[in-house]
């Protein structure tokens, strides 16, 4: 166990997969001796070479298709997309080819590819650099998806992503890579679809994910000090999403709130809340709040960008707004 | 070189295999006993015959929407793709995927496509594991002429080229995108003008003459397998049917489908192989009744598989 960025775990998990597993390899823009657009790749094209750590052209269906393809033809690929913002030039990869391939094949296809795509807001990167787009992949059956929150669930969530036979999105927040924590220094795997309290509490349940976990830990500070206790609940995967845990705390705090950074309107939130008026609305003695970012594109001046992203004190609001 | 007997034969074959199959869907999609859609690939029979004449299992197709020709070329069970195209679960995906949606992996099919050009891509990822894996599989990306216009095929053509894939793009020119013929679509005449772009040989054959098929991708394959790369190869030729069974195909001319029916790629083969004493007229009339068997086997086995039941609504999903 030692100290390391989220970045850091991240690379630690491709390199121990990588070594691990001769099929497993990396495919993407600039992921070679570039290291990445941010970084998360660097060294690996030094230690296996570019055959393993594979620079494409600028081409993003050809980069999501060639995983799918590579992945039916018994291979593991860990696909990088600079932004998640630029899926919507290979979406049809994705989600009728890689998402579909198994289903419609009655069952003859396993397509274990790994799709790491960076979102979020918070650079001053403008519309098409910044978004959350979480909501659109939960929505294609024959998807996984999962958003990891810190270095320690970054790691073992991703090796468990390469080792799962299903297409898995994997969304990563650029306000974290920077973001330090204990991560073993050995390979280890988290459950897909199992969700992590990050803090106990039992007067409202915060379910937050990706960096909205830390804005919900500041907001559970400011509420303790004015004696409100909140349970912070961290999905960590939104395909499979652990209701379980997610009714479980509800059903001891009698409140939710859900924080996520995509856009409300049928965002992450919406299915969230949906899922526990349906299944748990009798634990419930407060409506349902969403705290989440307002229904525009993100902006680029920092005000306004700032304003746009959720804050702590959003997230105290909506819980005074019930407790 | 040209093909050996065995070769020919098993063309002439295949060829009628993807006739007499097509003829019955066209028979049944008109007496309502289909459900969806069906695309019929008669008339163009020669592209897929000779494009997968000299392929082993281990080598892999992508397929379209225009498929059943591929899948009957790549060696695909007549009983299995009828019980699939009948919706049946038995079919070669359980009733799940239909007539566009049909793959089978043991045979290097790596699914038809309901999606068009969504293939090159799946394509590129099927010749890149093969260079991965360091065998000597070669990939074969079935595209139409529309198909060639998708920024997919583009970017599929471009990175083969940059990679140097085992990969081969057969392109079937029938002319029509759905009702737009080519002249509406694109600036070229020929298609494989487009190989200059990328760097890659592009050669333009009769898609109605088999052998003519058979020697430009046997020549391209050959050249992926020593590992110098992709090329394109584009094969002219023609629907009878509509884009899809039900078309009223009122954007073409009767003149004009008569002149390709009379191009017709099986009478032109079957002569050449009477002409040479390859095959005999009673050959022939043997091959046709076999295989006409074969078909009723199909059906008899399509309609004597269940339906799905809704139990099964929910499996594979996820692996």
């Amino acid at each position: 166990m030692s100290k390391k960025t989220y970045l850091q775990a991240l690379n630690e998990a491709l390199r121990q997969e990588m070594e691990r597993d001769g099929k497993v390899f990396i495919i993407g823009e600039d992921v070679g001796q570039f290291g990445g657009c941010f970084g998360v790749t660097q060294g690996l094209y030094d230690t296996f070479g570019k055959e393993r750590v594979m620079d494409t052209p600028i081409t993003e269906s050809a980069i999501v298709g060639t995983a799918a393809g590579a992945a039916a033809s018994g291979l593991r690929p860990v696909a990088e997309l600079m932004f998640v913002d630029f899926i919507g030039v290979a979406f049809d990869q994705l989600f009728n080819q890689a998402a579909k391939m198994r289903f419609m094949f009655g069952g003859k296809a396993k397509v274990p590819m790994t799709l790491r795509m960076p979102q979020g807001a918070g650079i001053g990167a403008a519309a098409q650099h910044s978004q959350s787009l979480e909501a659109w992949f939960m929505h294609i059956p024959g998807l996984k998806v999962v958003i990891p929150s810190t270095p320690y669930d970054a790691k073992g969530l991703l090796i468990s992503a390469i080792r799962d036979d299903n297409p898995v999105v994997f969304l990563e927040h650029k306000l974290l890579y920077g973001m330090e924590g204990e991560v073993p220094d050995e390979s280890y795997t988290i459950e897909l679809g199992k969700a992590d309290v990050k803090r106990e509490g039992t007067d409202v349940t915060i379910v937050a994910t990706s960096l909205m976990v830390h804005t919900a830990l500041a907001a559970a500070e400011k509420l303790a000090a004015e004696g409100i206790s909140a349970e912070v609940v961290d999905p960590r995967c939104l395909q499979p999403l652990d209701k379980e845990t997610i009714l479980a705390s509800v059903k001891k705090t009698h409140a939710l709130v859900i924080a996520h950074e995509a856009v409300g309107f049928a965002g992450p939130g919406a299915e969230i809340a949906a899922m526990v008026a349906e299944e748990g609305l009798e634990h419930l003695d407060a409506p349902i709040r969403r705290v989440a970012a307002p229904f525009c594109p993100v902006p680029f001046s920092p005000p306004l960008e700032q304003a746009y992203i959720p804050s702590a004190d959003d997230i105290v609001a909506a819980v005074k707004a019930i407790r | 070189m040209s093909p050996d007997k065995k070769t020919l034969v098993k063309m002439y074959e295949t060829m009628s295999r993807i006739r007499l199959f097509e003829t019955k869907l066209q028979e049944f999609f008109a007496a309502g006993r289909i459900p969806g859609f069906v695309h019929l690939y008669i008339g163009e029979e020669a592209v897929a015959t000779g494009a997968c004449a000299g392929l082993t299992n281990a080598d892999k197709i992508t397929s379209t929407h225009r498929g059943h020709g591929h899948l009957i070329a790549k060696g695909g069970d007549l009983k299995l793709m009828m019980a699939e195209i009948f919706g049946r679960k038995d079919g070669y995906c359980k009733g799940k995927g239909g007539s566009m949606h049909i793959a089978d992996f043991d045979l290097g099919i790596l699914g038809a496509n309901g999606i068009v050009g969504g293939g090159g891509p799946l394509a590129l990822g099927s010749a890149l594991a093969s260079k991965y894996e360091k065998t000597d599989a070669v990939t074969i990306c079935f595209f139409g002429d529309g198909a060639s216009n998708q920024g997919t095929t583009q970017e599929s053509l471009n990175m083969a080229s940059a990679w140097k894939l085992p990969l081969v793009f057969v392109n079937e020119n029938n002319g029509y995108g759905i009702s737009c013929p080519q002249c509406k679509s694109m600036a070229v005449t020929d298609i494989a003008d487009r190989a200059a772009a990328y760097d890659m040989p592009g050669v333009v054959v009769d898609g109605n003459d088999v052998l003519a098929v058979h020697e430009a991708v046997t020549e391209a394959v050959k050249r992926a397998r020593r590992g110098e790369g992709p090329s394109l190869v584009e094969c002219k030729t023609y629907r009878w049917r509509g884009h899809f069974e039900g078309d009223a195909c009122t954007y073409r001319c009767d003149e004009e489908l008569k002149e390709w029916m009379a191009k017709d790629p099986i009478p032109r083969l079957e002569e050449k192989l009477l002409e040479g004493g390859v095959l005999k007229k009673k050959d022939v009339e043997a091959i046709r009744a076999r295989i006409e068997q074969e078909v009723k086997e199909a059906v008899a086995f399509a309609e004597g598989s269940p339906l799905p039941t809704p139990a099964e609504l929910l499996e594979d999903v996820y692996a």
